[in-house]
C-alpha cells in the first residue's frame, strides 16, 4: 500500500446517558476500543480509532452526563478533558424523542466554546411517536450542525463524519454567538470578563465567558483555580461575590437557579419552534412492559425470577465449558508435569503456575455470562427499574435500589458481584455494597456445606439447615451494611434521583463489546493477583520447616497420602494453620486441621474441603466427598454443633483471594481490601463465638 | 396551602412553585428539568410506597419520598 499522510483529528463524543452514545460510539469505531479508568477515579474512559478518507480520527467517550457541573465526578471528568485536552470538536449525541433536556447540555458545551456537532439519534424512533423536528431550523437557533442519526443501523454516519471533517478544517466557519442570559445576568458576566480578560494565564487555559458564568454559579472547581492561576485573585473572587448578591437581592434567588432557569429558557424557546409533536394514538410498547414490570404485585416476584434464572442459567450453561477447562488444565499440567523430572521445581511449575492459571480461568465461563446478563439488564432499560423496585428495602439498609443486583450475584461468585458494582454511580454506594458481598453464600461454599451437611445431619434437616447458613449470611449483610451506613458512611446518602429510560432491545454488537470488556479486565488485572497469589501459597504448603530427621520419618512406602498429609502439617502453611488452632478453640474449633483447612480456604473456599481432604489422609476427593464425610463422621472431635459452627465460619470469614484481588482493582488501593479482610473474620468469629456457645446450652 | 410533590395521586399533574434543599441536589433535580413553572406528572409509585416515579419534559424520572418532599407545587386539575 501506498504510503500516505493521514491527518489527525481527536474528537469527544458526548451527550445524556441514554442517549445512544454508547451505540453511536460502537458504530462509529467498531471493536477497535480501548477501556481504561480516568487517572485516580473508577469511571471508565473509552477510546476508538477510525480512519475516514485523509484523517485519522480519535474518539474519545466521555461519560454520560447531564450537566457539566463540579458536583460530580462524571461531570468534571467531561468538562476538564474539554478544557485540558482540547478536542477539535464535540460530538454531542441526542435522543430525538427527548429533546429539551439533551440541548440545555449542549448549551453548557457551547459555554465552553468549543466546535460542536449535534446528532439526533433514534430519529425514526421519534418519528413514530410523533415527533416532527425541523432539523434545520433547529440548527440556526442552536447555531451548531445537526445530523439525524440511527445508530443501530449506521443511518447519517457517513454525514456525521462528512461533518466532523469539516468542523474539524474549518472551526471558525462554526463560530457560534453566545447566548444571552438576560440583561441583569449578562452585565455581570461582563464585568467579571473585563476584570480577567488582561490575565494571560487564566485567558490561555480558560474560555474567559466561562469562567465568569462559572463564578455566579459559585463554582468550586472554578473558585480553586482562579485561587491557584489568577493574578489577583481576592479582586476576582470579591467581584463574583458581590455580582452573586446583586443577581439574589434583583431575583430573589441565588445567580445559579436563575442560571439554569435561562438555560431551560433558550433551550425551550429553540425546542418548541423547531419541534412540533402530535400525541400518538398507538399504544406505547414500553409503556406496557412498564406495567407489567413494575406492576404493584407482580413486580418482585418478576425480578426474583429473573435472577433465579440468570443465576441458574450462569452455572448450568457453563458447567461444560468449565470442566473443560479444568480437564485442559489438568492435561496441560500432565503434560508439563511428564517433560520434568520428579521434584521441587516441577511440583512449583505444575501445582503452582499452572494451578494458578487454573484459578483464573475456572472462573471464566460463570463470568462471562454473569456479564452478559448485566449487560442486558442495563442496555434494555430493566436496571433502572429494578433499582426503581427495590429501593425501598435497600436504603433501609443504606443502599442504593441498585446495590440488588451485584448482592444477587455475589450467590454466585463475588468476583463478578463486585465488578458489578460498577452500575452504581456513587462511590460510597459501591464501596458499601463491596463490602457486603463476601457474606453472600457464593457457588464455592455450596461443597463445604454439603460436607458438613450431610456428615451430620438427617436428609431431612438437610434444607433447612443449609437454608438457615443462607438466610444467616443475607441478615450479617443487612446487619452490617446498617451499622457501616451509621459509621463508615455518615453524612447525607446519595440523591435518588434517576431517570427511567424507555425499554429497548440491546444490540448484539453492544452486549458483547460490554462483556468481554469486562471479562478482559477480570482477565487482565486481577488475573495477575490471583497467579501470583497461588504461588505464593504453593510456596507456603510445600517448604517445609520440620528439622530433616521428621522430614525422613520412616514411612512405608505406600503411604504416599500419608506422607502428603505430614508434608502439609510440617510446611509454613501446617505452622500457620496450627498457630491458628488456639484462636479458633473459643469458638470450639480448637483443631489444627480445621487450622489448616481454613487458612488454605484463601485459595478458594472449595478448598478447605480438599485440605481436610489430605489432612485426613485421604486421596484428592474432589468436590464429591464421600470418603472426607465419612471420616470426619467418625472424628469424634466433630459434633453437629462444631460442624455448623464451621459452616457459619467458612460462611463469613475471610473472602478468598480473587475477590480480593478484584476488590483492590475495582476500589484503586488496599485499604478496602485489607478492611474487608480483617473485619469479616472479625465478625465471623464473633457470630461463630455466639452460634458455638449459644448451641451449647441447648443441646 | 403549600403541596409537594408527596401529596399528589398518580395520574396528577402539577407545576413547580420552588425547590428547596441545596447544593449538588438542588443543582442536579435543576439539570433535569425541574426548574420553576415546568409541569410534571406522577405516573406511578414502586410497590412499596417510595421511590415514585413522574414524567417531566417528556421523560420519566424516579425520586424518593425525602427528594420529592423538598419539591413544592402546585396541583392544575
Amino acid at each position: 500500500m501506498a504510503d500516505r499522510k493521514y491527518k489527525k483529528i481527536t474528537i469527544a463524543l458526548a451527550g445524556n446517558p441514554n442517549s445512544g452514545k454508547t451505540t453511536t460510539f460502537n458504530s462509529l469505531t467498531g471493536a477497535r476500543q480501548k477501556v481504561a479508568n480516568y487517572p485516580g477515579v473508577t469511571v471508565e474512559k473509552k477510546e476508538g480509532r477510525l480512519t475516514y478518507k485523509d484523517y485519522k480520527i480519535k474518539v474519545v467517550d466521555l461519560p454520560g452526563t447531564y450537566s457539566l457541573t463540579a458536583y460530580s465526578i462524571d461531570e468534571l471528568i467531561a468538562r476538564n478533558f474539554i478544557l485540558n485536552k482540547r478536542p477539535q470538536l464535540v460530538v454531542d449525541v441526542m435522543d430525538a424523542a427527548n429533546l429539551e433536556r439533551h440541548l440545555y447540555l449542549a448549551v453548557q458545551f457551547i459555554e465552553l466554546e468549543i466546535p460542536m456537532i449535534i446528532t439526533l439519534n433514534m430519529i425514526d424512533t421519534a418519528k413514530a411517536k410523533g415527533f416532527d423536528i425541523n432539523v434545520e431550523q433547529l440548527s440556526k437557533l442552536m447555531g451548531i450542525p445537526i445530523i439525524p442519526t440511527a445508530a443501530k443501523t449506521k443511518k447519517g454516519l457517513p454525514e456525521l463524519l462528512e461533518q466532523i471533517v469539516d468542523t474539524a478544517e474549518h472551526p471558525k466557519k462554526y463560530k457560534k454567538p453566545q447566548i444571552s442570559y438576560g440583561e441583569e445576568l449578562d452585565e455581570e458576566i461582563d464585568k467579571l470578563q473585563t476584570i480577567m480578560i488582561d490575565d494571560n494565564e487564566l485567558s490561555r487555559k480558560f474560555p474567559i465567558r466561562w469562567l465568569a458564568i462559572k463564578l455566579l454559579e459559585n463554582d468550586s472547581q472554578v473558585i480553586k483555580h482562579i485561587k491557584n492561576t489568577a493574578q489577583q485573585p481576592d479582586v476576582i473572587l470579591d467581584t463574583a461575590e458581590k455580582s452573586r448578591r446583586h443577581i439574589k437581592s434583583i431575583f430573589g434567588e441565588d445567580a445559579e437557579t436563575i442560571l439554569v432557569d435561562r438555560r431551560y429558557g433558550f433551550v425551550e424557546g429553540a425546542y418548541h419552534e423547531a419541534v412540533k409533536s402530535t400525541p400518538q394514538e398507538r399504544v406505547d410498547i414500553s409503556e406496557v412492559i412498564d406495567r407489567i414490570l413494575t406492576h404493584r404485585a407482580l413486580s418482585l416476584p418478576i425480578f426474583f425470577t429473573l435472577m433465579w434464572m440468570v443465576y441458574n442459567l450462569a452455572f448450568a450453561v457453563t458447567e461444560g465449558p468449565t470442566r473443560w477447562l479444568e480437564g485442559g488444565v489438568s492435561f496441560l499440567g500432565h503434560i508439563v508435569g511428564g517433560a520434568l523430572p520428579v521434584g521441587f521445581y516441577r511440583s512449583l511449575i505444575v501445582d503452582g503456575i499452572i494451578g494458578g492459571v487454573g484459578n483464573v480461568l475456572v472462573l471464566l465461563p460463570p463470568i462471562l455470562v454473569l456479564f452478559l446478563a448485566i449487560a442486558i439488564l442495563e442496555d434494555s432499560g430493566y436496571m433502572s427499574r429494578v433499582a426503581f423496585i427495590m429501593d425501598r428495602i435497600m436504603h433501609h439498609i443504606g443502599l442504593h435500589g441498585k446495590s440488588v443486583i451485584p448482592m444477587l450475584m455475589g450467590f454466585g461468585c463475588a468476583v463478578p458481584a463486585i465488578m458489578a458494582t460498577r452500575t452504581l454511580a456513587s462511590k460510597r454506594d459501591r464501596i458499601a455494597t463491596m463490602l457486603i458481598i463476601p457474606f453472600m453464600s457464593c457457588g464455592a461454599k455450596l461443597p463445604v456445606y454439603a460436607v458438613f451437611i450431610t456428615a451430620f445431619f438427617k436428609s431431612s434437616a438437610a434444607g433447612n439447615v443449609l437454608f438457615s447458613i443462607y438466610i444467616l449470611g443475607i441478615l450479617m449483610a443487612a446487619i452490617v451494611a446498617k451499622i457501616f451506613q451509621h459509621t463508615l458512611f455518615t453524612g447525607e446518602s446519595t440523591p435518588f434521583v434517576m431517570e427511567l429510560p424507555p425499554y429497548r432491545l440491546p444490540t448484539a454488537k453492544g452486549l458483547l463489546i460490554h462483556m468481554w470488556q469486562r471479562s478482559r479486565l477480570y482477565i487482565k488485572k486481577a488475573g495477575k493477583v490471583i497467579l501470583l497469589a497461588s504461588v505464593v501459597l504453593w510456596f507456603m504448603s510445600n517448604i517445609s520447616l520440620a528439622p530433616k530427621s521428621e522430614q525422613s520419618l520412616p514411612l512405608k512406602p505406600a503411604d504416599a497420602q500419608m506422607q502428603a498429609s505430614l508434608k502439609l502439617k510440617n510446611s509454613l502453611a501446617g505452622y500457620l494453620g496450627r498457630g491458628l488452632a488456639p484462636f479458633l478453640k473459643p469458638i470450639g474449633l480448637g483443631d489444627w486441621r480445621v487450622g489448616v483447612a481454613l487458612f488454605s480456604g484463601f485459595v478458594a473456599k472449595e478448598v478447605v474441603i480438599s485440605t481436610m481432604a489430605t489432612l485426613y489422609s485421604l486421596e484428592d476427593v474432589g468436590e464429591d466427598a464421600a470418603p472426607l464425610r465419612e471420616a470426619i463422621a467418625k472424628d469424634p472431635f466433630f459434633t453437629p454443633l462444631r460442624a455448623y459452627t464451621l459452616m457459619v465460619f467458612v460462611l463469613l470469614y475471610l473472602p478468598c483471594m480473587s475477590t480480593i484481588a478484584i476488590m483492590r482493582k475495582e476500589t484503586g488501593g488496599w485499604t478496602w481490601p485489607a478492611f474487608t479482610m480483617v473485619y469479616t473474620t472479625a465478625i465471623a468469629w464473633i457470630v461463630s463465638f455466639a452460634v458455638y456457645h449459644g448451641g451449647s446450652l441447648f443441646l | 396551602m403549600k403541596y409537594t410533590l408527596n401529596d399528589l395521586k398518580p395520574g396528577d399533574t402539577c407545576r413547580i412553585i420552588k425547590l428547596i434543599g441545596q447544593g449538588g441536589f438542588r443543582r442536579r433535580l435543576m439539570d433535569l428539568g425541574l426548574v420553576k413553572g415546568a409541569r410534571l406528572t406522577l405516573k406511578k409509585l414502586a410497590p412499596l410506597g417510595d421511590p415514585i416515579e413522574i414524567e417531566v419534559k417528556g421523560y420519566s424520572l424516579s425520586l424518593r419520598r425525602a427528594e420529592a418532599a423538598k419539591i413544592y407545587v402546585e396541583i392544575l386539575v
